[in-house]
């Protein structure tokens, strides 16, 4: 664990990551949504992504394009391919295996 | 039953939104349930997308209601595509905001779960896609395919519920389709239970054709059909049969129309069948069925009907042919568009389908006169039971719109009535069977009514025969055993010829006879006469020589008184030469 601010700063210096965050009001389980993920970003991917909450009540038009179904998504649009994460992202590595943000264990394993 | 009804007409009844489905508004009397959702289940290849296209499409074309369709399987293109051969045009429609296509994509390898979460994603987007065009009808076209997008059961089981309670609250008429489950009529075990109505579309095989059929297995506050009843997909759409409803409350006509053969017109107390009443024309192998069911079409386009002919054994051309080796001329009325002759091999189709085709027809054709020949091929496409409920459905249709139904069947053996029409001969108002009345060494045809509804009828079996000029019914012969047919008929004649004769030659001998009698007493007068004659000859010379004797015998007394004496011996003298 104490390589980890380096591993994924090393590895991944000339990607970028594109999130979006879909979340319908203030609801308990967007709100734990967005706090986890802002909490994973700023670990991981520290100025080297973007984040863009989009609120379906306000928004409701852009459901389609992204194909969301389910509340609340996290769709990573960059790097490709899309990948998407359901739920309130409160399981770390699955949500960091979701995003193919590698801790450096892997890293160090390889 | 009456009353029942007029009390519910009373009370608020549960609103129906009609799908404009050929059929099935009739079975559901009047249609899904408004407001509320419906589930379509069926095995693959049952036409339950299509059903849901098609309940869109006719709510925008019919009854002006935009309609909502979210797609889990096909995009919207392909859906477009698939039903383009129909007629649906759904880029049209959705251009013209009447219809919206989502299409929901799920793959399984991008979604990542990871805690807790919702469907109101789905909601959000049906609601907007609701909202923007107004829709009142909604399609959700498999909504198993959420079932493999995500993992979690307990959540979709869930969410699959508020969704219902959600279209609901929203006031719009769904239709949920669902794969059928082993067991059970949905794989879930889910929706069945949520929904407000649900319909089993069901595809069979038996003996190698295939039908499929739709049952209504519930719906809530409503009565509805309970059977199994056929439906097709056709170049039109869905239609589910029965087409018609099946009550007998159909118009009747006074008016006749003649069988095309003057003689067996006389043998009905009206000259011919009554217009729209169906008429069935049995007859083993042989007995020339189809030429008095063509007799009949060309009499029919003589009095300038139109004539609607189904040939399940003959090609058109063939039976032109075949029927104007008989005197009757079909060609021309092909010509001039008042008949059609539809020839099809009965296996070509399955049972419904060749209904369908019928009704198709019927309704382009608009034709004053139906003959099905024969309807007994069409055993070969389905069971007894089947035929006898498509051709129940099928006298029904054409009574209801006014049109004469002549069906031939073939029956086997002698006498002995087919299992076929005695499903069918309950239906029909006229029953008019031919057969071979086998004598010694001989066949001969005859004819004779079984029934005939609403008119006297002749009882006698009249033979016919064949000519190039039609069909001839021949003049009862009754012979010291019953009617003679045939060879026996013509012996008969001979017989009765030479009787007359004998007759004849009888009464002449007895005129001579007479003559000589006249004869002989004319002379036997003429020679009592001459008799006579000569009596009156004879009575006429003594009467004068009598005259003669008396004046000479006065004069002899005068001459005596005067001079007495002087000759007195003369007198005495001559007196004995007297």
């Amino acid at each position: 664990m104490e390589n980890l601010p380096v591993d994924p700063t090393e590895a991944t210096e000339e990607e970028y990551w594109e999130l979006r965050l879909y979340v319908a009001g203030q609801t308990a389980k967007s709100v734990a949504a967005l706090a986890n993920l802002k909490k994973y970003c700023t670990q991981y991917l520290e100025g080297r992504y973007q984040l863009e909450v989009i609120d379906l009540l306000v928004n409701p038009q852009l459901a389609e394009g992204d194909q969301i179904l389910a509340i609340p998504t996290l769709v990573r649009k960059v790097p490709v391919p899309i990948r998407k994460i359901i739920g309130d992202l409160s399981n770390e590595e699955r949500v960091l295996v979701g995003l193919d943000i590698r801790p450096a264990v892997d890293k160090a394993g390889r | 039953m009456q009353k029942k009804t007029t009390a519910s007409a009373q009370l608020i009844s549960l609103p129906k939104a009609a799908s404009g489905i050929s059929g099935l508004d009739e079975i559901t009397e009047g249609g899904l349930p408004q407001g509320r959702p419906t589930l379509i289940c069926g095995s693959a290849g049952c036409g339950k997308t299509l059903m849901g296209i098609e309940f869109l499409v006719r709510g925008v074309l019919t009854y002006n209601e935009p309609g909502v369709l979210m797609a889990f399987e096909e995009t919207a293109e392909e859906l477009a595509a698939n039903v383009a051969s129909l007629g649906f045009d759904l880029p049209a429609l959705q251009a013209s905001k009447m219809l919206r296509v989502d299409h929901v994509h799920i793959e399984r390898s991008e979604i990542e779960e990871t805690g807790e979460y919702d469907l109101e994603g789905l909601f959000i987007r049906l609601g907007y896609a609701i909202d923007s065009i107004g829709a009142k009808r909604v399609v959700l076209d498999t909504i198993e395919a959420l079932f493999s997008g995500f993992p979690n059961q307990a959540v979709l089981r869930s969410e699959i519920r508020r969704l219902f309670r959600w279209l609901k609250d929203k006031g719009v008429t769904t239709i949920i389709t669902a794969e059928r489950g082993e067991g059970s009529l949905t794989r879930q075990g889910l929706e069945e239970y949520v929904s407000d109505c649900v319909i089993l579309l069901d595809n069979r095989v038996i003996d190698q054709i295939t039908t499929r059929r739709l049952r209504i297995v519930k719906y809530r506050g409503s009565t509805h059909g309970t059977n199994e009843y056929p439906y097709l997909i056709s170049e039109d759409g869905i239609s589910v049969l029965p087409v018609t409803s099946l009550r007998l409350e159909h118009e009747v006509s006074d008016q006749i129309v003649s069988t095309g053969i003057p003689a067996l017109d006389e043998m009905f107390g009206r000259k011919g069948f009554y217009q729209g009443s169906s008429v069935l024309l049995t007859g083993t192998a042989g007995t020339a069925k189809t030429t008095l069911a063509a007799a009949f079409a060309q009499q029919v386009c003589r009095n300038n009907g139109r004539c609607l002919y189904f040939a399940f054994e003959e090609s058109p051309q063939q039976l032109v042919r075949n029927m104007r080796s008989v005197g009757i001329q079909l060609g021309q009325y092909i010509e001039q568009g008042t008949l059609i002759i539809e020839a099809s091999r009965p296996t070509l189709n399955g049972l419904e389908r060749h209904l369908v085709t019928i009704h198709k027809l019927v309704g382009e054709f608009k034709p004053t006169a139906v003959v099905i020949d024969p309807i007994s091929n069409l055993i070969n496409v389905g069971n007894v039971n089947e035929v006898r409920s498509m051709l129940t459905r099928l006298i029904d249709f054409l009574k209801v719109n006014n049109i004469t139904a002549l069906f031939t069947s073939l029956i086997s053996g002698n006498m002995q009535m087919d299992a076929t029409e005695e499903g069918v001969s309950s239906l029909v108002d006229t029953w008019v069977s031919v057969r071979d009345l086998e004598g010694i060494g001989e066949r001969n045809r005859g004819l004779s009514i079984l029934k005939s509804r609403g008119m006297s009828h002749s009882n006698q079996v009249r033979e016919f025969i064949i000519t190039d000029e039609g069909v001839q019914l021949l003049d009862v012969v009754v012979g010291p055993k019953g009617i003679v047919t045939g060879a026996s008929r013509l012996a008969r004649q001979l017989q009765e010829q030479a009787q007359n004769l004998a007759a004849q030659q009888e009464l002449a001998r007895k005129d001579r006879e007479l003559e000589r009698r006249r004869r002989v007493l004319e002379a036997t007068i003429a020679n009592l006469r001459t008799e006579f004659e000569s009596v009156e000859e004879e009575f006429r010379q003594l009467n004068s020589e009598e005259q003669g004797r008396h004046e000479t015998s006065s004069q002899d007394k005068l001459r005596a008184s005067r001079t007495f004496m002087p000759t007195d011996p003369k007198p005495t003298d001559q007196q004995p030469n007297l």
